[in-house]
């Protein structure tokens, strides 16, 4: 059950991110730089919405890099758009099950059970702007919980919340991801968020992705280019 | 994002559609037709009368765009979207109303007689221009409104803190906005005029007031001269095309963005300014409402003795308007990218008498062509409302896949769950307006239908054609009546459909 990065050059516009990782095991890990240095589009490499120019992305082993979004092993967190606002957060969280406009009894069962265990127990008819900011975050997690995917990919989708309900999504998220082993991978640009929840950090900067280091260290003695994101120079 | 297949197809489709009946058009109008005195006549006539229904509409609409910009009155909003509603104004409709005020037996025609003058005469050039303005007045003064909101408050405020008097304040700051407005107004218009028909056939005929595209209704219904309306298919075609050409060319030219309605000039306004003002969009607004309150009177009481010929042909035109708009949406959802409002657009330049001139002679050798009338005005229906539909769709298309591509990719919904989930519900809203439009368009249209329907195919806009001709005037009103509760009760209906359900998005 490892990711591994190998070589994957992306180009966009007139940037460019070199990625070559050591194999990535189940864990949280925080990505953290500048912005611009190309965070957001090393995730949405991953996730499959950005081709890559060289390089591949192996998982058990086998090459997803040519794979449509959906058959890849990853569900993605957006920064927003997470969630049809026109549909129920019951219908929201079912389409990662069935396109079907009559659920079985077991994936209403499932749709619930995801519902419960976000806190949203009864929350299912409601519509996205009918919930609170914090509540479309459950709902969302929720969604990707369904999905059933061993990778997630997380792109800043709390920055919208108060500190509060920013934490207590973030520990929601780690709970998830620890109950059910996931690997995550998470863009963010607030040391905070990576100290609360992620081991590790891998560093975007200057066109490249750095290794992962223990975050709790590399905060403490951050190389140049952080330093200089983190203004603790 | 429709399956690119899907988007083919349709483009394909629609293309053939219009170079098909041109093809046809193009070969029957052989060497052997000549262009006589009677066409010139229609082409000089066709060009007369665009050029001064264009230039009558865009100087009435200066003062009418300037009292509106600049007064505030209760219910001004809904005036300014009343003049929306001609566009789904059945142009037979309109006729009858201002035959009504304007006719021999008029309102204005009594008063002459009654003062002793001789009565006008409603028929003619005079009759093809009056019903030209009732148009594409409201049209011009939303043009140039939008001018106007466009305007910025800091100028407006400066001319005030310089004491500008009213001469200086038109010419320093409202005519220099008027005349990078006004050629694109008039081409439009223009453009429109070209290509009029129903008002033509209705107001004008005779050798003196024939359009080019009454001229291939003539030729074709009357003497059977296929050759003679090919040619003038194809005098129309580059007619339209090139004045289109040239409207696009000036549209392109003054980008004026969306007007956003500045508050009133905090200074207050001479008394004089607004009792001009006042008057100005009073006389408009008579000018718009009272043919048709006229004509409401008149033929109100009369639908329900209506006969059964009048219903059905009401049944036939429902039937008709609700085919164009299924076939037309079915089009506009894979079409509604760049290249497919282009595609559309060209299409609407061919006019739709030429359309189906081709068209006729296109399944002539294989069935008799007064057999598919309806199928033939119904597909030629939806081509013309197809820009319109696209116009109202394509940027609400364009921000679903903006925003909800990436999450539907990632949760792998496919073709049909895009469709079913996404498009179909975000896209309510514009929808019904788009059919509501389509519909009200299709259900008052009275032109392929004129060539192809008789008497046992005829539709309601036909059908009240046909009683005016046979000088049934108060039947023609009551017919009227009806086509107009219909035109709009379609719109309505489609347009609240699309509303309901749709508001929190």
């Amino acid at each position: 059950m490892v990711l591994k990065i190998n070589n994957v050059h992306i180009a966009q516009g007139g940037f460019r991110l070199t990625a070559s990782l050591p194999p990535l095991e189940a864990g949280i890990y925080a990505v953290m730089g500048p912005s611009g240095a190309g965070k957001s589009s090393l995730l949405a490499a991953l996730a499959g919405f950005l081709a890559l120019q060289d390089g591949q992305i192996l998982w058990k082993g086998r090459d997803i890099a040519a794979l449509p979004p959906a058959q890849r092993p990853m569900a993605m967190l957006f920064q927003d758009n997470n969630l049809f606002p026109h549909l129920s957060a019951a219908r929201n969280i079912a389409l990662a099950l069935t396109r079907r406009a009559k659920l079985t009894a077991d994936q209403t069962d499932q749709v619930n059970a995801a519902l419960g265990r976000v806190g949203l127990a009864g929350f299912g008819t409601k519509k996205p702007p009918q919930l609170s900011g914090g509540e479309q975050s459950r709902v969302a997690l929720a969604r990707v919980m369904l999905q059933d995917k061993p990778i997630l990919l997380v792109d800043e989708p709390f920055s919208a919340l108060g500190p509060a309900l920013k934490a207590e999504m973030l520990d929601l998220l780690g709970e998830l991801a620890r109950e059910r082993g996931s690997l995550v991978m998470m863009v963010t640009h607030d040391p905070a968020d990576a100290l609360r929840i992620a081991e590790k950090t891998i560093v975007v900067a200057e066109g490249t992705a750095h290794p992962p280091e223990q975050t709790k260290g590399l905060l403490q003695n951050p190389p140049p280019a952080l330093a200089a994101y983190l203004g603790t120079d | 994002m429709a399956p690119r297949a899907v988007q083919i197809i349709a483009g394909a489709a629609l293309a053939a559609f219009v170079i098909a009946p041109l093809s046809a058009v193009w070969a029957k109008a052989g060497p052997a037709v000549r262009f006589g005195p009677a066409e010139w006549a229609a082409l000089r006539f066709t060009l007369l009368q665009a050029a001064l229904s264009a230039a009558l509409s865009v100087l009435l609409a200066i003062p009418l765009a300037r009292a509106l910009a600049r007064s505030r009155f209760w219910g001004r909003d809904v005036t300014i979207m009343l003049l929306g509603a001609p566009f789904i104004l059945p142009v037979i409709v309109a006729v009858l109303g201002l035959i009504a005020i304007f006719g021999q037996n008029g309102l204005l025609n009594d008063g002459l007689r009654a003062l002793g003058f001789e009565p006008l005469s409603i028929y003619g050039l005079q009759g093809v221009l009056l019903a030209h303005v009732f148009f594409n007045l409201p049209l011009a003064t939303r043009m140039i409104l939008l001018g106007w909101m466009s305007l910025p408050s800091e100028r407006i405020r400066l001319g005030q803190s310089l004491g500008l008097g009213a001469m200086a304040r038109f010419y320093l700051i409202e005519w220099p906005m008027i005349r990078r407005i006004l050629p694109s107004a008039f081409a439009v218009i223009f453009v429109i005029c070209l290509s009029s028909f129903a008002v033509a056939l209705t107001l004008g005929g005779g050798p003196k007031a024939t359009t080019i595209e009454l001229a291939i209704y003539q030729a074709f219904r009357f003497e059977f001269d296929f050759a003679t309306a090919a040619l003038l298919g194809l005098v129309q075609l580059f007619l339209s095309v090139s004045a289109a050409g040239v409207a696009l060319w000036l549209a392109g030219h003054d980008r004026l963005g969306i007007g956003l309605d500045r508050p009133a000039p905090a200074a207050r306004r001479p008394l004089s300014e607004r009792c001009i003002d006042a008057g100005v969009i009073l006389g408009a607004m008579l000018f718009l409402i009272l043919p048709l309150a006229l004509l409401f009177i008149k033929g109100a009481a009369g639908v329900p003795d209506l006969g059964a010929p009048v219903w059905f042909a009401a049944l036939r035109s429902l039937a008709l308007a609700l085919g164009a708009t299924l076939l037309c949406l079915c089009f506009a959802l894979p079409l509604a990218t760049r290249w497919g409002e282009l595609i559309a657009t060209l299409g609407i330049a061919v006019s739709p008498l030429v359309l189906g001139t081709g068209l006729f002679l296109i399944v002539r050798p294989y069935v008799n062509p007064f057999d598919v009338a309806l199928g033939v005005t119904l597909c030629v229906n939806a081509l013309m409302s197809l820009p319109f539909a696209l116009r109202i769709l394509r940027p609400e298309v364009q921000a679903v896949e903006q925003n909800f591509s990436h999450l539907s990719a990632a949760l792998g919904l496919g073709a049909w769950g895009w469709f079913r989930w996404v498009m179909l519900p975000r896209l309510r809203r514009p929808l019904g307006f788009a059919a509501g439009l389509t519909a009200a368009l299709s259900m008052g249209d009275l032109g392929v239908i004129a060539l192809f329907g008789d008497a046992e195919w005829a539709t309601l806009p036909l059908k009240i054609y046909q009683l005016m001709g046979s000088y049934r005037m108060d039947q023609a009103a009551a017919a009227a009546v009806l086509l107009l509760a219909l035109s709009l009760g379609l719109f309505w209906l489609f347009d609240r459909v699309g509303r309901y359900g749709a508001q929190d998005q």
